[in-house]
């Protein structure tokens, strides 16, 4: 039994930690998150350089090969600098499902370009009326001569705005949240009938409503097998359950560091006021908040990894866990910056709002306790 | 990062889930948990004894001491396999506590005088720390030992000592000088229960039942010889072993296994019709414990695996103190809301039936009792204190 990091793994973790604390401060943060596209695709470009676009890929297609630990190490660090570039959209989502799901001549075509960072990718999986449930598909898909036409609508669509292909869950067969039934579709960006509306999130994340009215796709861009799609879903947001929650613990991470500095240096009443009783517990609080969250993302990545233990429970007993430290934790870093932990001026509010958002992300603290109850009581 | 047990754990398992199996059985479970003090404090001694013929007595301990050498992982499978049959833990005081002191700090002398008398359990030990008007603030101590010749003369009082009337000896921390910083004048003694001076007056707690004493000290004449290491230094050592204790006392292992009593009873428990087990409400009261337990247990191998690395357990000894005592009293509580009205019956009142034998008393013992845990072996504020200074720097 062992909690340490391969050499590979710190090698990696030390880059991107040192390229977000050199290269990507606060100012830059904000400078990127107020630009047009909300993301600097020379970063991105200097991220394929740095090899982190390819950690999940196979070697075969000039990847890493990398596995969930190694994804939890880089998404950690970039957590910790509310890094804006949609690494979990193209890199993890919808070069998930390619890698996992995509036939070899989509894997060949596609994998490479987001490899080298030239295409933008995103996973248009929601629905208005499907809340947190995966497999509520309204969007059909109806084959045609030489492939499938698709009609409906995506919401909130991570890096939506920016991507330049989807992966479009839609029916096939089935009723409207059958797990059976729902088929994926490689769809370009510039596809005749596809409708981009695009807005941003209180995170600084460019996201789209995409509406589909009679897109035309040829049968070689279905991805995985036809109405077999949910089960590649579920595997591919398993992962990426797994990697935002490595990104929280980064945010909780730098929430508390920066919580325990502000009160060493700030005075009232003559003293700092890290020196009250009151307010040193309370830091202790979250730092066990932190510490247990952290034990369980590694449970988790564990069950993953060794299958010792069912990864699904160990998976949503950490989201369950993240949304209740995510709003312990920057709920108290608000309180003990005062006033000033209510400014847009303070990087504070701006990690409490990603952590608000990554708790929505496929599921809530609720969805997930649910879920989980299901598997282990009934 | 891997947790992926080895063959050879595997094996292991196997081993200790046959030694269960042979030497453990309902009768003599049933005697452990006899409230009767004449039936169940012999029981301890008998299973202890039967731990140690197995050589599995003293896992902590190095081997050269009669330990068990086992890793991490083995420790973690033995103490997993333990709890989750029910089977309660060996009594601490000389196993978990003035034992490791001795092998590490104590003379040639003093180890082959009481190591193997721990060991075989032919001696019951109790602990000697707090005092009326020392609590949390254990450095603040006042009894006294005062040097004459080859003798100290004891005076003074300890309180909350667990089965102090079972004990033949006890480990004492008393102040041998008030210069300097409180902590400086502490000395480590090991006293003779049956020395003449010495009286023990029950407390009953909260629980209904007598585990804890007063002792008193009335000019206790004890040798130098009992004297661990060097005069004033007790502190040093005490506090190497609250590190060990507070570790101990997270019980992660044993609250899991109260978690999965409670499970069997609500599978079984009708409620306005349903298993208690459907009910939403008690779902999720049940999924936000087990589910902060899956997390105390990776906080524990974290640090149990940092210890292995060399280590020693430090102020991650508190949190896993903190929340284990929090998620016991927790299981605790459940329990008791899932005995419903039997949750107040004394012992010899009649059982529930689908609950089992007297599970209204135990769940009314172990929750009233486990108000302790979050004041004992430090107080939890006390470990928030420590973490405040050592982890966090304020």
């Amino acid at each position: 039994m062992n909690f340490d990091f391969t050499e590979e793994q710190v090698m990696l973790r030390d880059s991107v930690a040192r390229y977000v604390q050199d290269d990507y401060d606060w100012e830059t943060r904000v400078a990127i998150a107020n630009s047009e596209e909300g993301m600097d695709r020379a970063r991105w470009q200097t991220f394929a350089e740095l090899g982190w676009l390819s950690i999940p890929f196979a070697e075969e297609h000039g990847g890493f090969g990398g596995n969930a630990v190694d994804v939890m190490v880089v998404m950690e660090e970039l957590g910790k600098g509310l890094v804006l570039e949609p690494y979990l959209a193209t890199v993890l989502l919808y070069g998930g499902l390619l890698q996992k799901g995509g036939s070899a001549e989509l894997q060949a075509a596609q994998i490479p370009s987001i490899i080298d960072g030239s295409s933008l990718g995103a996973f248009a999986y929601l629905e208005r009326q499907g809340r947190y449930e995966l497999a509520d598909v309204k969007t059909s898909a109806t084959a045609s001569d030489d492939g499938f036409v698709l009609n409906g609508e995506k919401v909130v669509v991570l890096n939506g705005a920016n991507a330049d292909q989807f992966i479009v869950s839609a029916r096939t067969s089935g009723e409207q949240s059958d797990e059976q039934g729902i088929s994926l579709f490689l769809v370009p960006a510039d596809a005749a009938g596809l409708e981009r509306i695009d807005y941003r999130m209180m995170d600084g994340q460019r996201v789209a409503n995409v509406v589909l009215k009679n897109v035309k796709v040829p049968a070689g861009n279905l991805v995985g097998e036809l109405n077999a799609g949910y089960s590649l879903i579920d595997q591919v947001v398993m992962e990426a359950n797994l990697a935002l929650s490595a990104e929280a613990l980064g945010i909780m991470q730098q929430l508390n560091a920066k919580t325990v500095e502000y009160t060493r240096t700030r005075e009232q009443f003559g003293v700092a006021i890290s020196s009250f009783q009151a307010l040193q517990h309370r830091m202790v609080d979250t730092f066990i908040s932190y510490e247990q969250a952290k034990s369980l993302l590694y449970r988790a990545v564990c069950a993953l990894t060794d299958d010792q233990e069912d990864e699904a429970q160990a998976i949503h007993a950490l989201r369950v866990l993240l949304d209740k430290a995510g709003k312990h934790i920057f709920g108290e870093a608000i309180q003990l910056h005062g006033g000033m932990g209510i400014t847009d001026e303070l990087d504070i509010g701006h990690y409490a709002k990603r952590l608000m958002m990554i708790n929505t992300t496929f599921g809530n603290g609720d969805y997930h306790q649910a879920q989980f109850n299901a598997l282990r009581y009934n | 990062m891997d947790t992926a047990f080895a063959p050879e754990d595997i094996a292991f398992r196997e081993e200790v889930i046959e030694f269960f199996d042979s030497a453990y059985d309902d009768e003599l479970d049933a005697r452990l948990n006899n409230p009767d003090p004449a039936i169940f404090q012999p029981a301890i001694v008998e299973w202890q004894k039967r731990l140690n013929e197995r050589g599995w007595i003293a896992p902590g301990w190095p081997k050269e001491y009669g330990g068990t050498g086992w890793d991490d992982t083995k420790a973690f499978i033995y103490e997993s396999e333990r709890a989750s049959r029910g089977i309660r833990d060996v009594i601490p005081f000389g196993l978990k506590m003035v034992g490791p002191v001795i092998y590490t700090f104590g003379t040639d002398e003093q180890k082959e005088r009481f190591l193997p008398p721990i060991l075989s359990s032919d001696e019951w030990w109790c602990q000697g720390y707090s005092e009326p008007g020392a609590g949390s603030d254990l450095a603040s101590l006042k009894t006294r030992a005062v040097r004459e010749g080859d003798e100290y003369v004891v005076t003074g009082a300890k309180i909350w000592t667990s089965y102090a009337q079972f004990a033949d000896w006890i480990f004492c921390l008393v102040r041998t000088s008030t210069e300097g910083k409180k902590q400086a004048g502490i000395s480590f003694l090991l006293i003779d229960m049956k020395s003449p001076g010495i009286k023990i007056n029950p407390i009953v707690s909260i629980d209904a039942h007598h585990s804890l004493n007063e002792v008193e000290f009335n000019d206790v004449r004890v040798p130098v010889a009992n004297r661990i290491g060097e005069e004033n230094q007790g502190w040093t050592y005490a506090k190497a072993l609250l590190a060990h204790e507070r570790t101990a006392i997270a019980g992660v292992a044993d609250s899991k296994r109260g978690l999965e009593l409670i499970k069997g009873f609500a599978r079984e428990e009708v409620n306005a019709g349903k298993r208690l087990i459907d009910d939403p409400l008690f779902q999720k009261r049940l999924s936000d414990i087990e589910i902060d337990l899956m997390a105390l247990e990776f906080t524990e191998l974290r640090v149990l695996a940092s210890v292995a690395a060399g280590g020693a357990p430090g102020a991650e000894s508190s949190l896993l103190k903190i929340r284990g005592t929090e998620m016991q009293q927790a299981v605790q509580e459940l329990m008791m809301d899932v005995a419903a009205h039997y949750q107040g019956v004394l012992p010899g009142g009649p059982d529930p039936e689908v609950l089992g034998h007297g599970f209204g008393t135990k769940a009314f013992k172990s929750y009233m009792y486990g108000r302790a845990s979050t004041i004992y072996g430090g107080s939890n504020e006390v470990q928030k204190n420590i973490i405040a200074k050592a982890v966090l720097g304020l």
